[in-house]
């Protein structure tokens, strides 16, 4: 039977293991969002493969009733790759963290996205170690205090669309735990994007870094911390859309400007392809600047698993005989 | 046990025709020695010797000229009967500058022939091999025959004609003295001509230019008035079991044995590395052969490598993975993941002189215990050896079978020497090779990820993209029953003691131990694994020629051991145990069988010496005393 024709639902997508999350923990709400997502995509359950490095977030394959892979601290890219180098008709997804992510597997992130290996990569930022009780991350602000920096921590923090960009990503987003319908769609688009999607979903730890995005998430003042950003319309935020970004000519930096006043001209139009643009945008940070969520870029480029393929389909001669390799180059023969 | 070395007889230059010989060609990195010793190599074959081959050539790629240290050299051993390794001393040496001379010349038998290009012993060259003063004039070398010639002199006078200039013509100097090499052991050229047209073809002129060099060196051998003493030798032909033969390195048949396992087993390949010496011949040849279904990939570290092949079995295919000891090292959580969740994977190492980066280019067999016991909590996993160059293809077919049908990583061990070493092969018939079909399961009903099966317990092959089977597997403990993630600790029990039992079991599907060569019980065993064969095997035949009770056993399978290893071991009154490490085998058969033996240990960076296993072989029988 075709399971792509009987229409699966949430529930088609959980699976029988009981969720270990902390209570109020923002994975709840991604797993939710996505089991409900995935009916949508309208492709047979059994293609999708979930895989997953280690960490809070790393756990959420056990949750989805299709195909997963709980691997090693920070090594689903390169799982990933070679599921999808072996079957490139699966729909590969990685699940990671901050940690797991940019600290311990920094390195398979950068490779994974140059590469641009046809997969989705959703990246559950909380800003901080969770399983590991609670120390600073590699996306936590300088200064965070946790049991490893009792005073402050004193790394400089990276920005994972920052680096995502910098490594050569073809897709490049961000969405918020909570926003189901804004993460769904942002999602979505990163499962239709051919190549490495990269997804940055700010997620809220209620236990060791509770209210870090308070800014953004808070329904009261998010309006006012982070633009919503749309193919071709203009960088316009507020309770009362009352707020636009703009460009400093003289300086090239962007900065916020009141819509109301007389001074409305020049509000940036957004371009999902224009590197430069998405660089900045990726950078901005509250509160001197919103918060950009959505997709920030893409690009249209050959995948790596494509090219790899068909290397191999091109090579694939049925007259070719093990037998004939073996004696290929000088042989003799001993009567 | 001290290692001693066995003086070696007489030279034996003074016939017209010799049983068999060692020569050594030895320059510069830059000096083409290693293309000289591979064409030598193929004329050899072709002309019916048995051989073996030693390419030793230094970690730089392009040392400083003249320098000691960057001295490479390819040495070759054949004769008429059978070869098993690249032989102890040099009956003949060719030093292409001083630097070459002063680190070879000391492996030269008395008597032994020495040719040298004159044109290379300048002041310069001769400070830089800290030669007081020239050795081709001071008497240093009344040892040996000579035949100094100004081959540099010589060269640019051949090619003169060709216009391609001083240096690219001094470039040609290796093919002058392959031409001479190949008229003293009367060889033929036509190969080295068709290679030489092969590997130019975009550059005419200097394939032919190189040609020229090659027949005016062998021209030089007809028409020079060489010295008394030097002529041509002549070397039976071996004689060989029928059959058509090709001369193979370590790496080509491992990654020919590596596509044949995985057509045996009917499925598909991705070979996942990261460059890495001595092991990265096996990417090299892999990459070539996609049309049999095998893809590689050239992961951004050996993490990576390793995980991508992991990756690849997750989803149906085997997953395999090469490096030598620092990769294998980094390579250790993954396999651990790869023995959790019991997914086929095979593990390559070709091992080279450590520890850290070691001695890179040089061999050693110090990664047993790590690939044994290297990896964090109890994670057993089957470890085989390959013992000479041809056997790496059957060994690598043996890898396949084992990792899945077991569904578990295996390691294979080979190391730097086989890898690079070339000798005659036998080619097997393909068809003749017994097929092990992977059957990945598709049955829906009742599926859970912890089925397994009765014979062999391993675990289900459940493929993604199959219909019902959709499940999860991960590196934190599974329950037996369910598959599913378990705290329990009778769970973790029974799972620890069954991915043991699982391993220990491969032991009933394995050949029993067999003697190589002399009788199943006696005075002395001497015992090896790995590379050492070729070296062991010579030295007992010249053991057992002189009336010693000596027998040669050779373990392929190092995890789990062969049945009757034990017993079999019991059998002798004293064992030696010859190993490129400092005792990793012989502590193995002592905690296992409560057995005593006498550890031969070299880490030298260099195979073992015949006469170093023969002298070893001596003194056990001084103290056990002699056969009637």
């Amino acid at each position: 039977m075709n399971q792509a024709a009987i229409k699966l639902t949430l529930k088609d997508y959980t699976s029988n293991q009981e969720v270990r999350w902390c209570p109020g923990c923002g994975d709840y709400a991604i797993l939710k969002t996505i089991q409900k997502l995935m009916p949508e995509l309208d492709r047979p359950k059994e293609n999708h493969v979930f895989i997953s490095g280690i960490g809070c977030a790393s756990r959420f394959p056990y949750y989805m009733n299709t195909y997963g892979f709980h691997t090693i601290h920070g090594r689903a890219p390169p799982i990933a790759t070679g599921v999808k180098l072996a079957n490139p008709d699966l729909d590969v997804w990685v699940i990671t963290g901050d940690g797991d992510g940019f600290s311990i597997g920094g390195n398979h992130m950068l490779h994974v996205l140059r590469r641009n290996v046809d997969l989705q990569i959703l990246l559950f930022n909380n800003e901080i170690y969770g399983l590991t009780k609670g120390q600073y991350s590699p996306t936590s602000r300088a200064g965070t205090r946790s049991p490893s920096s009792p005073k402050g921590s004193i790394d400089f923090p990276l920005a994972p669309c920052e680096v995502a960009l910098g490594s050569g990503g073809t897709f490049i987003a961000r969405s918020i735990d909570t926003e189901a319908k804004h993460l769904s769609a942002v999602v979505r688009r990163a499962y239709d994007h051919k190549g490495a999607s990269f997804v940055e979903i700010l997620q809220n730890c209620p236990i060791y870094n509770d209210g870090i995005f308070e800014q953004v998430k808070d329904k009261k003042i998010s309006a006012d911390f982070k633009v919503e950003l749309e193919h071709g319309e203009p960088l316009v935020f507020g309770k009362e859309r009352e707020k636009g970004v703009r460009l400093n000519r003289q300086r090239l930096t962007l900065e916020v400007i009141d819509l109301n006043s007389g001074d409305a001209d020049g509000v940036l139009i957004h371009d999902e392809t224009n590197k430069v643009l998405a660089q900045m945008l990726a950078t901005m940070s509250a509160p001197e600047l919103p918060v950009a969520v959505g997709v920030i870029y893409r690009e249209d480029r050959a995948t790596y698993d494509e090219v790899s393929r068909q290397q191999v389909a091109l090579a694939r001669n049925p007259s070719t005989s093990l037998q004939e390799l073996l004696h290929s180059g000088h042989t003799w023969v001993v009567e | 046990m001290e290692l001693a070395e066995e003086k070696l007889g007489e030279h034996h230059l003074d016939e017209k025709e010799v049983v068999d010989v060692v020569v050594r060609f030895a320059g510069d990195s830059g000096d083409g020695m290693q293309l000289t010793g591979g064409n030598f190599t193929e004329s050899t074959a072709l002309y019916g010797n048995d051989l073996s081959t030693f390419p030793d050539f230094p970690a730089e790629i392009r040392a400083p000229v003249g320098s000691t240290f960057g001295v490479s050299a390819f040495q070759i051993y054949f004769g008429m009967e059978d070869v098993t390794t690249a032989g102890d001393a040099l009956d003949v040496l060719v030093a292409m500058n001083p630097a070459a001379l002063v680190t070879n010349v000391g492996n030269l038998v008395e008597g032994g022939l020495l040719i040298v290009d004159s044109g290379a012993f300048t002041a310069k060259n001769l400070a830089k091999a800290k030669y007081q003063s020239n050795p081709l004039e001071d008497g240093a070398l009344d040892a040996f025959r000579v035949l100094d010639i100004n081959i540099s002199k010589h060269v640019l006078a051949a090619v003169a004609a060709f216009g391609i200039g001083h240096k690219a013509g001094l470039r040609c100097k290796n093919m002058w003295t392959l031409g001479l090499v190949l008229w003293l052991f009367d060889r033929d050229r036509k190969a080295t001509i068709e290679n030489l047209k092969t590997k130019f073809a975009n550059k005419p002129e200097i394939a032919e230019a190189n040609i020229a060099a090659l027949n005016a060196g062998h021209a030089y051998g007809e028409t020079a008035e060489l010295p008394v003493g030097i002529h041509i030798y002549k070397v039976p032909k071996a004689k060989v079991a029928p059959g058509t033969y090709r001369n193979v390195t370590g790496s080509t048949a491992l990654a020919w044995g590596l596509i044949a396992g995985s057509k045996l087993a009917h499925i598909e390949m991705l070979f996942a590395s990261y460059p890495i010496t001595p092991a990265s011949n096996l990417l090299h040849e892999l990459v070539n052969r996609k049309e049999f279904d095998i893809n590689t990939f050239q992961a951004e570290d050996e993490i990576a490598a390793v995980c991508a092949a992991i990756g690849a079995s997750f989803a149906g295919s085997l997953g395999v993975t090469s490096s030598a000891g620092p990769g294998i090292a980094l390579k250790a959580e993954g396999i651990a993941l790869a023995v959790a969740t019991e997914l086929p994977l095979v593990v390559v190492n070709t091992q080279r002189g450590g520890p850290s980066t070691g001695l890179p280019t040089k061999t050693e067999q110090s990664d047993l215990n790590m690939a044994l016991c290297g990896r964090h909590a109890d994670t057993p996993v089957p470890v085989i050896a390959t013992s000479t160059s041809t056997d790496c293809f059957e060994v690598a077919i043996e890898a396949v079978r084992l990792a899945t049908k077991y569904m578990t990583p295996v390691m294979l061990l080979s190391d730097g020497y086989l890898a690079n070493a070339a000798e005659p092969w036998k080619i097997p018939e393909v068809d003749s090779l017994t097929p092990f079909p992977v059957q990945h399961y598709t049955d829906a009903k009742d599926f859970k990820p912890s089925l397994r099966d009765d014979s062999t317990h391993a675990r289900v092959w459940a493929k993604p993209g199959t219909p019902g089977l959709e499940h999860r597997i991960g590196g934190i403990e599974r329950s037996f029953e369910t598959g599913d993630i378990s705290y329990d600790p009778d769970n973790h029990q029974k799972m620890t003691q069954l991915r043991q039992a699982k391993i220990a079991a491969i032991a009933d599907d394995i050949p029993l131990q067999e003697v190589v060569l002399g009788s199943e019980s006696g005075k002395l065993a001497v015992v090896g694994w790995g590379s050492t064969f070729g070296a062991i095997h010579q030295a007992v035949k010249r053991a057992r020629g002189e009336g010693l009770d000596v027998s040669h056993i050779q373990v392929r399978y190092l995890s789990p051991l062969p049945k009757n290893l034990g017993e079999l071991l019991h059998n002798f009154e004293k064992i030696i145990v010859p190993e490129m490490n400092t005792g990793q085998f012989i502590n193995l058969i002592r905690a296992e069988y409560l057995i005593d033996a006498d550890g031969l240990n070299k880490v030298a960076g260099q195979p073992f010496k015949i006469g170093e296993i023969l002298a070893a072989i001596h003194e056990e029988f001084a103290v056990l005393g002699r056969q009637p």
